[in-house]
């Protein structure tokens, strides 16, 4: 066994493909693979998404039409809505994007990759359990994807009940599209956890010698904080959705009123999930963000200790505010009262954070380097989308914004161009890390503005949309609202052309890219461990574990 | 720098059971989803199977990796925070199902919605008879087990480890025969149903998933007891088992707040 682990040393790598991507025990391959099923996923998810903006595109149905569904609108033949599919997609672009992009890329990806990295550990602390989380995300992935082709709800193919699942609706969905649906999610779910397992486990036991708590770099904290999240809120929701699976299939009446149940209860306890799992996806880029303000402000991180303690704090906090996502309800004013209250605190550990990344920018001389840039943009989107989660903190300004576009809009600004500009930041900051190539700068700054302007272009209008009173979760609209989601719709196309671009990208700087020779390309604020490694790094990584000296760049805290 | 390390951390070499496994539990959730839409129950097997299959050649392995010193003491201490982390994980599984229970008992939907539904009247199960039983059974089987553990840390004393886990797996396998007794009774002879009213769900629901976690670390038990039988486990060195004594306490702890709250609690107004 452990001679077997030692050998293939120095670039000869011997593994066989098939030993490599499909029983691999390196925390690096499966982080690798973690973003390209993450990626792969993603593309499906978007387009489900480029394809609504583009029936909302006008008011009427063109395109999603009974007689099916048509690319190009088509006048002379007659259509029906079928807002079946419109439901289908909206439920697969949320579960997707939730459970199989963002926090498999995060999470799975980088996390797996840079965390033991940047602790200075030789792989993860349950390497083989490390690759049974990534084959469960791919199984939990395929449940999905079944999910959408099956039998589903309107004698249809696919379940049309919403990312969050809420009964009557999910109990009552005929077909087995549901059953897959919640099948895929505890799968995920599982794998998840294990995960969680493994990177706290790692991040106890296996810091290099010296490396106190209060020393380790931003993104592994990031990291370990995401993954008790993960592993406190993620077994509440496989209960909740376990009682659906029992509510749909064997007559049980957790949620149905026609049995003593209560639908509400399942409300409370999804969001008892739903809100930490909103930290889940942001945190580690926070983490991500952390590093790349950073190294291209030449200046250390300002406040790393309480960057760390409001990390903690936003997670303690996200187990405590649930209740904000369900206002309208009718919940007793004093629950409202203290949902509100307990929501707006957690703007003083974000506004934290939000601050340390302008005063380390402050006074540095700042380089807009592709990471950069998309740094910036995280910094501008995450800190609009955090206003306006603000405005929907209060119960009583909810009750008009409820269920409007303007929590699209919110939920957008802080997810799709946060967390996704923070894996953007991620991605340009540690390709040449991961794969010893860089991509082209020019083509990288294409993509970031291509994608800042597409994505506001989206988003920024369905503020005013929510303002005006067009509710959500619809295929069609009335024309007053025709402008702004013509424009919307605009801005997802350009968003859609740039993630296009984007794979083009990547594509040609694996192939083509300018080799990356040193082991840190930036400069010398990038002084975590992974920036001490070869580029790309070999297959094994600490077998001599790194001195102090190699990564005490700091005084003590 | 080849062959050089100085770190005592585990690095495995690849293994094909993560795959295996999760093909497995692929099939297994896919077959299951087709046999409770009246298909074939096959695949649901056969995934089952895989899975089985992964876990006994998965852990078969880790045993044989700890027999040639893989596990040093930093690894054991690893191996100790995973399964402290992996119970907490179960502690808020069971959050969800108590949360459903106390939600129900404490806010019933006639009172606080005023809903018109009427409950079933339900025959009420005596807390202390069965499950009075049933909790003594678990809390002795809980306490064997310890005796096993300190026969085994202080003094190595074999037969009292080997005679401790023997007593402790009896009387899980006594709880386990029990509940499915009572189950028999109350489902055949009492009028309850599985299912059709909020607390015949969260009754058998939350006992249910405890009865499952019983069966587990029974069985966990009783594979240490194969183990300690055939000579493993130091005073020094066996998480294994240690594993195994804290599922089986948590498995306790969850059944008293079960006992208090679903029986004692829960059939009071009956």
């Amino acid at each position: 066994m452990a001679d077997a682990a030692i050998h293939g040393h120095e670039h000869e790598d011997t593994r066989g493909f098939f030993t490599r991507w499909f029983m691999s025990t390196n925390h690096k391959d499966i982080g690798v693979l973690y973003l390209i099923v993450a990626a792969i996923v993603g593309f499906i998810s978007v387009g489900f998404t480029v394809f609504m903006r583009l029936e909302l595109l006008e008011p009427g149905v063109q395109h999603m039409c009974l007689e099916g569904a048509r690319l190009f609108s088509d006048a002379a033949r007659e259509c029906t809505p079928n807002g079946h599919l419109w439901n289908v997609l909206i439920t697969g672009h949320g579960i997707l994007m939730m459970f199989f992009v963002v926090i498999p890329a995060l999470f799975g990806g980088f996390g797996n990759y840079f965390m033991p990295l940047q602790i200075g550990a030789p792989d993860m602390a349950f390497p083989r359990m490390n690759n049974l989380s990534f084959w469960m995300y791919v199984a939990g992935t395929s449940l999905a994807v079944c999910s959408v082709l099956s039998p589903g709800g309107n004698d249809q193919l696919g379940a049309g009940v919403g990312w969050v699942l809420y009964p009557p609706l999910s109990v009552r969905e005929g077909g087995m599209a549901m059953d897959f649906a919640i099948f895929a999610v505890h799968l995920s779910g599982a794998s998840s956890i294990l995960g969680a397992i493994n990177i706290i486990t790692t991040f106890l036991n296996m810091r290099a010698p010296g490396m106190t708590l209060f020393k380790v770099p931003l993104f592994a904290w990031s990291i370990f904080v995401t993954a008790w999240l993960i592993l406190l809120s993620l077994p509440v929701l496989a209960g909740a959705i376990t009682m659906l699976l029992m509510d749909r299939n064997f007559g049980f009446t957790f949620f149905d009123p026609a049995g003593g149940g209560d639908p509400i209860l399942y409300q409370h306890i999804l969001w008892f999930f739903g809100h930490p799992e909103v930290y889940i996806i942001i945190l580690p880029g926070f983490g991500i963000i952390s590093h790349v303000i950073a190294t291209f402000s030449r200046k250390p991180v300002f406040g790393y200790l309480p960057m760390v303690w409001a990390l903690i704090a936003i997670g303690a906090l996200g187990f405590v505010v649930w209740a904000h996502h369900m206002y309208t309800v009718g919940m007793s004013l004093h629950q409202q009262a203290y949902f509100m209250l307990a929501t707006m605190v957690i703007a003083v550990p974000t506004g934290v954070k939000v601050f340390s990344w302008i005063a380390t920018m402050w006074g540095g001389s700042i380089e807009f380097k592709t990471p950069m840039l998309w740094a910036f943009g995280f910094l501008f989107l995450f800190t609009v989308g955090g206003v306006t989660g603000i405005v929907l903190s209060q119960a009583a300004v909810d009750r008009y914004y409820h269920d409007t576009y303007y929590v699209v809009a919110h939920f957008h600004y802080v997810m799709s161009l946060g967390a996704v500009f923070a894996i953007f930041a991620g991605i340009y900051f540690y390709f040449p890390k991961m794969t010893g190539r860089m991509y082209p700068e020019w083509a990288g700054k294409v993509h970031f503005w291509t994608m800042f302007i597409g994505a506001n272009l989206t988003f920024f209008p369905q503020h005013f949309l929510g303002r005006q009173g067009m509710p959500r979760r619809y295929i069609d609209y009335p024309e007053a609202f025709a402008y702004w989601n013509a424009w919307s719709s605009w801005g997802a196309f350009l968003s859609f052309a740039s993630f296009l671009f984007f794979f083009g990208v990547i594509i040609y700087s694996l192939r083509a890219g300018a080799k990356v020779t040193e082991a840190n390309p930036w400069n010398e604020y990038a002084d975590t461990l992974e920036w001490t490694l070869p580029s790309p790094p070999p297959e094994h990584t600490f077998e001599i574990l790194p001195k102090q000296e190699d990564w005490d760049k700091h005084h003590a805290h | 720098m080849a062959h050089v390390k100085n770190h005592d951390f585990h690095i495995l070499s690849p293994s094909v059971y993560p795959f295996i496994g999760s093909v497995g539990a692929f099939a297994m959730l896919f077959g299951s989803v087709l046999w409770m839409h009246g298909s074939t129950p096959f695949l649901f097997w056969g995934g089952l199977v895989a899975v089985l299959y992964t876990m006994f050649g998965w852990w078969s392995e880790v045993v044989k990796e700890s027999h040639v010193g893989d596990h040093t003491p930093v690894v054991r201490i690893g191996l100790r925070y995973g399964f402290i982390l992996f119970i907490m994980s179960e502690v808020m599984f069971f959050a969800a199902w108590f949360w459903s229970f106390f939600k129900h008992a404490i806010y019933p939907m006639s009172e606080y919605v005023g809903t018109q539904y009427v409950p079933p009247v339900i025959h009420a199960v005596d807390p202390f008879h069965l499950p009075l039983i049933n909790t003594l059974l678990l809390l002795l089987s809980g306490c064997a087990v310890t005796w096993a553990h300190h026969a085994l840390v202080h003094n190595n004393d074999r037969k009292a480890l080997v005679n401790g886990l023997a007593i402790g797996i009896v009387f899980g396998i006594l709880f386990t025969a029990l509940q499915a007794f009572e189950y028999y009774e109350l489902l055949a002879h009492e009028g309850w149903e599985f299912g059709g009213d909020q607390f015949y769900s969260n009754f058998f629901m939350a006992t249910g998933f405890h009865g499952f976690h019983v069966i587990i670390g029974t069985i966990f038990l009783f594979v240490c007891l194969l183990r300690a039988m055939k000579g493993d486990f130091t005073p020094e060195q066996h998480v294994g088992f240690e594993a195994a004594a804290w599922y089986w306490h948590f498995v306790d702890v969850v059944w008293l707040f079960l006992f208090f709250a679903v029986y004692i609690w829960g059939t009071s107004g009956m």
